[in-house]
């Protein structure tokens, strides 16, 4: 009998019963010619989430995103109207890329009343109109309003920015995002703006990484460092409360004691001295009521809940604060890993140094985490083992990657036939 | 010369200079550039005052703190970096985090 109460059928998994029990593959991991499929079937199909409103603050902010597994790179900026556009990031005129900085290859941002192109020296508003053509007259039968940037459907949730690149989304966002996440609505993520950014180029899969951060079946062996060594106990258990699936997005949510209420010998001295540390700041100001989907399972003493959104977003909110993780894939085997902690803007010192240390302290665990990833994609290159088994504390990596696989399939068969 | 940090802080001048820094990126580079011994030594002689420094550092607004007092900031900060080494790995590197790398680009100041 475990610390938590299991569904009727007996497990999580089984629960959902089309998952199944046996063995899985990690061969989408390694393969690619699946990474090839991925790319279309997945990247250039889901709703995307390329940032936070806060990214672009004023009217004419803007930011670049490069999503290399589209083959695409995207400007995203507010309107005058407010209004929060997306773009494909080329020149009407001879195709070079509109807004970069130092590298064409890299990210930028930033504030401007327009778009110019460096080459031939284009102009274009941002709302997207081609507004100037260096010696107009030159060209033939040229209409400049038929030569504003290229829209890419944008649309915002509870101030997450999302794109889609495919040329007619299948789905609104909301019908993307469905119940489970939309449970969220009304969750005060405008109070949390004071940010904690990473970046990581990481050497495995990009749904390899994406694994390690919706199970903590691995915490006992691969972080032994979050309890002091004194108090470590080599029994025990790490359970979690409840899983939930609701179309191609997962959460788990679980509880646990406040930091305060443990003898003091749980913690690290540093975590004592700032009132902050492994779960973030003991303490965080009222942001008001919360939306009773943040805790679906209504459990006493909620802790966390961790919002698995498909493709490769991640959004883990604690009591008062959260973090956003993203996992682009760059090639079959790396990726690039973005991270963001977000608190409620610091009033005092010794709020700062509450954020400064849960930032520390996250940094620590997760460079452990991305550790595991070159050696697993690399032993998983091997093929000396082709399935795996998977526990009910892992029932969302089984669920991940039945969902990429499904997206694939649909994607094969919907272009079948159809010459590309 | 006058020192870095408020006089009542002015038996840590010796680690201002290393340890007054700005950015993570930089007290991180600085911790895996340290040895342990270095580590060790900042911490026992910053650690038993931490508290008494924030609460010293909490009475100043937070958006316009006077330069040794942002000094004294920059330092708990970095005294909580080197927490990470000495209080729960026991070595300068996070154990097992391989050839992992994760870079904070962006941050409230300080």
């Amino acid at each position: 009998m475990g610390k938590w109460p299991k569904p009727a059928e007996g497990t999580w998994t089984q629960h959902y019963p089309d998952l199944g029990t046996g063995l899985i593959s990690f061969d989408d991991s390694v393969s690619p010619e699946f990474y090839e499929l991925e790319r279309d079937a997945i990247f250039r199909r889901a709703w995307l989430n390329v940032g936070r409103v806060e990214d672009v603050p004023r009217v004419g902010s803007y930011f670049t995103k490069e999503i290399v597994a589209a083959k695409a790179s995207v400007i995203v900026v507010r309107d005058k109207d407010d209004t929060i556009r997306a773009f494909h990031n080329i020149c009407r005129h001879r195709g070079n890329k509109l807004v970069w900085n130092d590298d064409p290859t890299a990210e930028t941002s930033g504030t401007t009343r327009q778009f110019a192109c460096k080459y031939h020296g284009w102009r274009y508003g941002i709302d997207g109109a081609c507004t100037f053509v260096q010696q107009e007259s030159e060209f033939f039968d040229l209409d400049k309003a038929q030569l504003g940037l290229v829209p890419v459907h944008c649309d915002v949730w509870s101030g997450f920015i999302f794109i889609n690149l495919d040329r007619e989304p299948r789905q609104t966002l909301r019908e993307f995002l469905g119940p489970m996440i939309t449970g969220l609505d009304g969750y005060p993520f405008d109070k949390l703006t004071e940010r904690y950014d990473f970046v990581a180029d990481n050497n495995s899969n990009w749904k390899l990484f994406a694994d390690a951060f919706q199970e903590y079946y691995h915490v006992l062996s691969l972080h032994p460092q979050q309890v002091p060594i004194a108090v470590r106990n080599p029994q025990s258990t790490f359970e979690c409360a409840h899983f939930q699936l609701d179309g191609p997005h997962r959460l788990v949510s679980t509880a646990g004691p406040r930091r305060w209420t443990l003898p003091p010998e749980y913690m690290y001295p540093i975590e004592r001295a700032t009132r902050s540390g492994l779960v973030g700041p003991w303490h965080t100001p009222d942001i008001g009521e919360l939306p009773s989907g943040l805790n679906p399972a209504g459990l006493d003493e909620w802790g966390i809940t961790n919002f698995q959104i498909f493709p490769n977003i991640e959004i883990l909110i604690y009591g008062g604060w959260y973090l956003i993780y993203r996992y682009w894939p760059t090639s079959p085997n790396t990726h690039r890993f973005e991270a963001t902690l977000a608190f409620h803007p610091a009033r005092t010192v010794r709020e700062r140094i509450e954020h400064e240390v849960a930032a520390l302290v996250f940094k620590e665990f997760a460079l452990q985490d991305a550790g595991m990833l070159g050696g697993t994609q690399r032993a998983l290159e091997t093929g000396a083992v082709d399935r795996f088994p998977v526990s009910d504390q892992e029932i969302l990596v089984r669920h991940f990657h039945r969902v990429v696989a499904d997206w694939v399939e649909d994607y094969q068969k919907a272009t079948a036939g159809v010459p590309a | 010369m006058s020192g870095m940090l408020p006089p009542g802080f002015a038996e840590l001048e010796r680690f201002a200079p290393t340890w007054c820094l700005a950015t993570e990126e930089e007290r991180f580079s600085q911790r895996m550039g340290s040895s342990m011994q270095d580590l060790i030594d900042f911490y026992d002689a910053f650690f038993p005052r931490l508290e008494e420094a924030i609460d010293y550092c909490d009475k100043f607004p937070i958006d316009d703190l006077p330069a040794d007092v942002e000094h004294l900031v920059q330092l708990i900060h970095s005294l909580a970096m080197v927490a990470m080494a000495v209080e729960i790995f026991g070595q300068v590197k996070t154990v097992d985090a391989a050839d992992a790398v994760l870079t904070r680009v962006n941050e409230p100041r300080p």
